[in-house]
C-alpha cells in the first residue's frame, strides 16, 4: 500500500506547532489539582477530626482570616524576603564558582574537596552553627540558606561551564569581543538552561530551609509561625500557611520563570 | 616590512588517549605582501586549519614565530560557520563592531546587501540554511574592516551560481581593499581566480611543496578561458594534490 503523510497545516506561531496539545492545556492540570482537593475533602470527612485534619474549606477559611488580619501576608513577606536573599547570593556565588572550576582545572581541584564537603553537610548543621558563631540575627538566617545551596548551584553551573563551545570562544577572541558583551551574548546564552535549572530546584529548596532557619532562631516568618501552631496542634494553621506559600511560589514560576525562560528560548527550533 | 610572516618550526598535537602524538606542520616558511592574497591549498587533513588558527593567535603551542604589524584587525572566516544561534543575523554582526550606532546599522546594512542576505538581517541564526549562515559568518570577517583576512574553505556547500557570485564579491573587494589575505581551499579554479599566489602543502607533516605566483590581471580572472589555461601551465601539481587527495594515508 502507498504511504501517505498529511500536513497538519501552517503553524502561525510556535506554540501553534502542537494543535493537538493546545486545547487540551491548561485543562488537565486543573482537574488534577480539583483531584487532589476532593482526595483531602474525603479524608477529612473520613476522619471527622476538624481540628487534626480540617478539610479545604476550613483551611481556605483559615487563610482568609489571617490574610485580612494582615499577620499571613507579614510572615509570608518576612520569608520571602528571606528566601529573595539567600537565593539571590547562592546563585551568585555559586555561579562564579561553578564557572571558575568548570573553565579552570586548578580551581577544580582546589574546590573539589569543598564541594563534597558542603554538599553532604546537614542543612540542620549549617544552620546551628551559623546561629553559634554569628548568632541569632538575620545575617546568620540567610547565611545559613545560602551556604546549604550555594554547592548545588555551583555543581549545576560547573556542567554548564565545561559544555562551553570553544568554538564561539574562539570566535569571539578573534573578533576581540569585550568581555562585557562576550559575557552577555556569548557565554550567558550558553549556560542560560543551567542557570534555570539550578534557579528552579534552588528556589524548591531554599523555602524549605529557610522555614527551618525561622523555627530554630527567628521570631517572624512563616517558619516561625507554624511552630507556634505546632505547641497548639493548629493544623489548620499550619496548611493554611503552607499552602499560601506555595501559591505564592508557584506564581513565581509562572509569572516570572516560565516567561523568562519562553523568551531565553526563542530562538530554538 | 611584510604584512605577515610565517615561521613555523615545527606544530604537534599531544599524544590523548589512544591517539598517538601528531607531528601536524612541518618546518613551514613564508612571507605575505601587504594587501597580496595568498592561497593555501593542499591535502584534507594535513593542517591547513591549524595554519589558519596558529596565524590567528589561537593556538600558542607550536615551535616558531609568527610576525604582523603590531595594529592588525583579523577577520577569520572559520571552516564552519560559528554563528551566536541565540542572536539574530544583525545582532551576530553587531557583535563584532564598535562605535557610533547609525554607523554601526548602516555597515551591517550594506554588508548584508553584498552578500545578499538583506532581507535576513532579523532572522535568528538558528534558522538560516548552512549557505545563508557561511554568506553571514563572510560578512561578520568583512564588516570588521580587517587589515588581515583568513578564509577557511568559505564556498564550501554553497550552491554554484552563489558561490561564483561570493567569489566574485570577494575578488571585488580584495581589489578595492587590498587587504592581506589567507585563503584556504580545494577548489584550484577558485584558487587561481582569487589568489595573487598559491601555495601547496604536502600530506602532514606538511611542508610547502611548491610556491606559484599566478600572474593574471583583474579581468582574466574571471575568464573561464584564461583560468584554465593557467590550470594546465601548472603541470603536474594539481595532479599531484589530487594524489594527495585520493590516497589512503599510509
Ligand atoms: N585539537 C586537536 N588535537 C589533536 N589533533 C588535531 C587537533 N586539531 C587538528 N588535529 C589533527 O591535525 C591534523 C590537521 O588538521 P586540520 O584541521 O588543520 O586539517 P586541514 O588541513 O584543515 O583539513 P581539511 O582540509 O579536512 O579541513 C589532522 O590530522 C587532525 O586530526
Ligand atoms: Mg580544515
Amino acid at each position: 500500500m502507498a504511504r501517505s503523510l498529511t500536513g497538519i497545516g501552517l503553524a502561525t506561531t510556535e506554540d501553534a506547532a502542537f494543535p493537538a496539545a493546545r486545547g487540551r492545556r491548561g485543562l488537565i492540570p486543573v482537574l488534577s489539582v480539583l483531584l487532589l482537593f476532593g482526595l483531602w475533602y474525603l479524608m477529612a470527612l473520613l476522619a471527622a477530626d476538624p481540628q487534626l485534619m480540617p478539610g479545604p474549606v476550613t483551611v481556605l477559611a483559615r487563610m482568609a482570616a489571617e490574610a485580612r488580619s494582615g499577620e499571613l501576608f507579614f510572615h509570608l513577606g518576612t520569608t520571602l524576603a528571606r528566601v529573595a536573599a539567600s537565593f539571590t547570593i547562592a546563585m551568585l556565588v555559586g555561579t562564579a564558582a561553578g564557572l571558575l572550576m568548570g573553565r579552570r582545572r586548578l580551581a577544580d581541584e582546589l574546590g573539589g574537596p569543598w564541594l563534597v564537603f558542603f554538599l553532604n553537610l546537614p542543612a540542620l548543621v549549617t544552620i546551628v552553627l551559623a546561629y553559634i558563631w554569628i548568632g541569632l540575627v538575620e545575617s546568620a538566617a540567610i547565611l545559613a540558606v545560602a551556604l546549604n545551596k550555594m554547592p548545588n548551584v555551583t555543581v549545576t553551573i560547573r556542567e554548564g561551564a565545561r559544555a562551553l563551545d570553544s568554538g564561539l570562544s574562539e570566535m569571539a577572541t578573534v573578533f576581540e569581543v569585550p568581555f562585557g558583551r562576550r559575557l552577555r551574548h556569548v557565554l550567558l546564552p550558553q549556560l542560560y538552561p543551567y542557570i534555570a535549572a539550578a534557579a528552579r530546584s534552588g528556589l524548591a529548596l531554599i523555602w524549605k530551609i529557610v522555614l527551618v532557619v525561622e523555627l530554630l532562631g527567628r521570631s517572624n516568618g512563616i517558619g516561625f509561625q507554624i511552630a507556634i501552631f505546632f505547641q497548639f496542634f493548629d493544623v489548620a494553621g499550619i496548611l493554611a500557611y503552607a499552602l499560601a506559600f506555595i501559591l505564592v511560589v508557584q506564581g513565581i514560576e509562572w509569572g516570572i520563570l516560565q516567561p523568562l525562560e519562553r523568551r531565553l528560548t526563542r530562538w530554538r527550533r | 616590512m611584510a604584512a605577515l610572516t610565517v615561521a613555523i618550526g615545527e606544530k604537534s598535537f599531544p599524544a590523548l588517549g589512544a591517539a598517538a602524538r601528531r607531528h601536524v606542520l612541518g618546518s613551514l616558511r613564508f612571507t605575505v605582501e601587504a594587501g597580496q592574497t595568498v592561497v593555501i591549498t593542499g591535502p584534507s587533513g594535513c593542517g591547513k586549519t591549524t595554519l589558519l588558527n596558529i596565524v590567528a593567535g589561537l593556538d600558542p603551542r607550536f615551535e616558531g614565530r609568527i610576525e604582523m604589524p603590531e595594529v592588525t584587525r583579523i577577520g577569520y572566516v572559520f571552516q564552519d560557520p560559528r554563528l551566536l544561534p541565540w542572536r539574530t543575523v544583525e545582532d551576530n554582526l553587531r557583535l563584532v563592531l564598535d562605535g557610533e550606532k547609525e554607523e554601526i546599522a548602516r555597515r551591517i546594512a550594506d554588508v548584508l546587501a553584498e552578500v545578499g542576505l538583506a532581507d535576513a538581517q532579523q532572522v535568528y541564526a538558528s534558522r538560516l540554511s548552512l549557505g545563508m549562515a557561511r554568506r553571514v559568518a563572510i560578512a561578520r570577517a568583512f564588516v570588521v574592516r580587517p587589515t588581515l583576512l583568513l578564509l577557511d574553505e568559505p564556498f564550501v556547500s554553497l550552491d554554484e551560481p552563489t558561490a561564483a557570485r561570493l567569489r566574485r564579491l570577494l575578488l571585488d573587494l580584495l581589489a578595492t581593499h587590498r587587504v592581506t589575505t589567507l585563503f584556504v581551499t580545494h577548489n584550484l579554479r577558485e584558487a587561481i581566480m582569487l589568489g595573487d599566489r598559491l601555495i601547496f602543502l604536502s600530506r602532514s607533516p606538511a611542508r610547502i611543496v611548491s610556491d606559484v605566483v599566478v600572474p593574471l590581471d583583474r579581468a582574466a580572472r574571471t575568464s573561464e578561458a584564461a583560468i584554465e589555461s593557467f590550470r594546465t601551465r601548472l603541470g603536474e601539481l594539481p595532479a599531484l594534490l589530487e594524489q594527495g587527495l585520493t590516497e589512503p594515508t599510509s
